[in-house]
């Protein structure tokens, strides 16, 4: 048996692993298009902050994938063959495949702008890219950046950190606001403030304009030019999905699988940042970029490439990050808007790193309970009696039992006075709630185990 | 006051109204991860002034181990996805 996996980021790799440790012969070899063993994607940020050495970001030494015995081939896969059952790389090597799962992950989307080959602008997005946006960094001076989500918020704040004078344009007035309220937008903005960015609402590029092949200046919609030698893009990720153009896998935004990982061709399977997977709860076919799922979505896919059938359970979308010394913790549906979803979502073309297209749906008939103390706060979404989602910021001692809370789907009906008010009682009442869930499954593990 | 600090205290209070003499002697801890915020990123092994691999322990979801852990907290400072935590064992 001959498993081949396209991708050695988080989902190839835990798809690797698992396949491993339930078949101890079978032959498994990852196609890898960066020249390094598997790394951890969301480290580039403390890369490019100067926070560890780019070596570091190595999440697997190549000692790793000889004791599991999986061959790492570095290269590009150009053409798939689905009858035939193998690949082509771009050096033409051909090799064929008994069990494939394509793990290609998601790509910055590259600025839609005229300039947007000069050299300086920049993206944080691969290793190399980050190695070479950090060397331009230390000779920068003064930097634009443009885009709504993470990846644009750590590129500031990275490139603040290589004390480049930035620039950080938002298209609106409030910042990320298909996730973030008026006050917590507000909080994160005198943080990033006090980091020495400087924030320019009401502004969107038009421009990138360079002299002599390099980037001098951005111009604006509205004319204004602001003088600069890189220009950070941080829009968006989409999902790679080349090798699989001209063949019959079916393909939405991303390559669409069942709850099993498996694409409508026999022995084709398909997780992480290039699935969209299918969800029976909402039955719609879901987009992640967490990392997470990736892994999650992975494993999935190496139990079921195995001959389980093992479904894909997909947990709330849950991300903890740390943006300009405030820790942000996101998990299930946040929209902060009802009135804006339909506008928000048109907003949000390309999710960024680090989110999920969950957050950003938000119907209707949802209400929220807002809780602030000093720059901590809590925000719960609700829909009737039951908690659908929470964004916390700075103190994360309500960041686990919320996730909980939200996961096991169990009627807060009874605290739902207390989660209004917030504060104190609120933070009772759900730890009460968790620990209170957290036995019962504990019961429940223990009452299986002795069966 | 410190993470470390606040938490001593808090056990040496708790201890003292027990009537326990040598704290030091009384409580131990060690370092546990939640794995399903780790992003393998490499931060806390980066930090840990003995090189202890910790990103390992957290990617497996086991608890630091090691004898030679001094308990300094270094990795639980720096974890930019709060996926380390302070457990803290009676003897």
């Amino acid at each position: 048996m001959r498993y081949l996996i396209i991708g050695n980021g988080a989902a190839g790799v835990s798809a690797a692993e698992t396949i491993r440790a339930n078949d101890p012969t079978g032959e498994i070899i990852i196609i890898g298009a960066e020249p390094y063993p598997m790394y951890s994607r969301p480290g580039l940020a403390y890369v490019l902050m100067n926070e560890v050495p780019w070596k570091q970001v190595m999440a697997r030494r190549p000692e790793w994938y000889q004791r599991l015995q999986l061959s790492l081939v570095h290269g590009r896969v150009t053409h798939l063959d689905t009858a035939g059952k193998r690949v082509k790389l771009k050096n033409g090597r051909l090799i064929s495949y008994d069990q494939l799962l394509i793990a290609t992950g998601a790509r910055a989307v590259p600025a839609p702008y005229p300039g947007a080959d000069l050299k300086g602008v920049v993206y944080l997005d691969t290793l190399d890219g980050t190695r070479e946006l950090r060397s331009q960094a230390k000779r920068g001076r003064k930097a634009v950046v443009i885009g709504g989500g993470i990846t644009a918020l750590e590129l500031s704040e990275g490139l603040a950190a290589n004390h480049v004078r930035t620039h950080y344009l938002l298209r609106r007035d409030r910042l990320w606001s298909a996730v973030f309220n008026d006050d917590e937008g507000q909080l994160l903005e005198e943080k990033i403030r006090s980091h020495g960015v400087k924030i320019h609402y009401h502004s969107e590029l038009s421009e990138i304009l360079g002299k002599r092949g390099k980037v001098n200046a951005v111009r604006l919609t509205n004319g204004e030019i602001i003088r600069c030698d890189l220009v950070g893009i941080g829009i968006g990720v989409r999902a790679q999905l080349e090798m699989v153009q001209n063949t019959p896998i079916k393909v939405d935004r991303a390559i669409l699988v069942d709850q099993f990982m498996r694409t409508n061709i026999p022995h084709i399977y398909a997780a992480g940042d290039c699935a969209q997977v299918y969800d029976p709860w909402s039955e719609t076919y879901n987009l992640d970029v967490l990392w997470p799922s990736a892994v999650a979505e992975g494993q999935a896919a190496g139990l079921n490439m195995t001959g389980h059938e093992h479904p894909y359970t997909k947990g709330i979308p849950f991300n903890a990050c740390l943006l300009f010394g405030m820790h942000i913790t996101a998990m299930g549906q946040i929209n902060p808007r009802s009135d804006e979803a339909d506008g928000e979502l048109n907003v949000v073309q390309h999710l960024s790193r680090g989110s999920s297209e969950l957050w950003y749906t938000y119907p209707r008939q949802y209400s929220s309970a807002w809780s602030k103390d000093g720059v901590n706060t809590v925000r719960l979404v609700l829909d009737g009696d039951f908690l659908v989602g929470a964004l916390v910021i700075g103190d994360q001692a309500l960041a686990d039992p919320l996730r909980t809370v939200i996961q096991s789907r169990v009627n807060v009906s009874e605290i739902l006075p207390q989660l209004k008010q917030g504060g104190s009682p609120m933070k009772a009442a759900l730890e009460k709630l968790w620990i209170g869930i957290e036995a019962a499954e504990a019961g429940d593990n223990h009452s299986f185990g002795g069966s | 006051m410190n993470l470390f600090q606040q938490l001593f205290q808090a056990s040496a209070e708790e201890n003292n109204s027990q009537g326990d003499h040598d704290i030091q002697l009384e409580l131990v801890g060690r370092v546990v991860p939640d794995s399903r915020r780790c992003v393998q990123c490499g931060v806390c092994s980066f930090n840990c002034p003995i090189g202890i691999p910790v990103r390992e322990y957290a990617r497996q979801g086991l608890p630091v181990q090691m004898a030679d852990c001094i308990t300094c907290g270094q990795c639980i400072q720096v974890c930019p996805r709060g996926t380390l935590r302070w457990e803290v064992q009676r003897r």
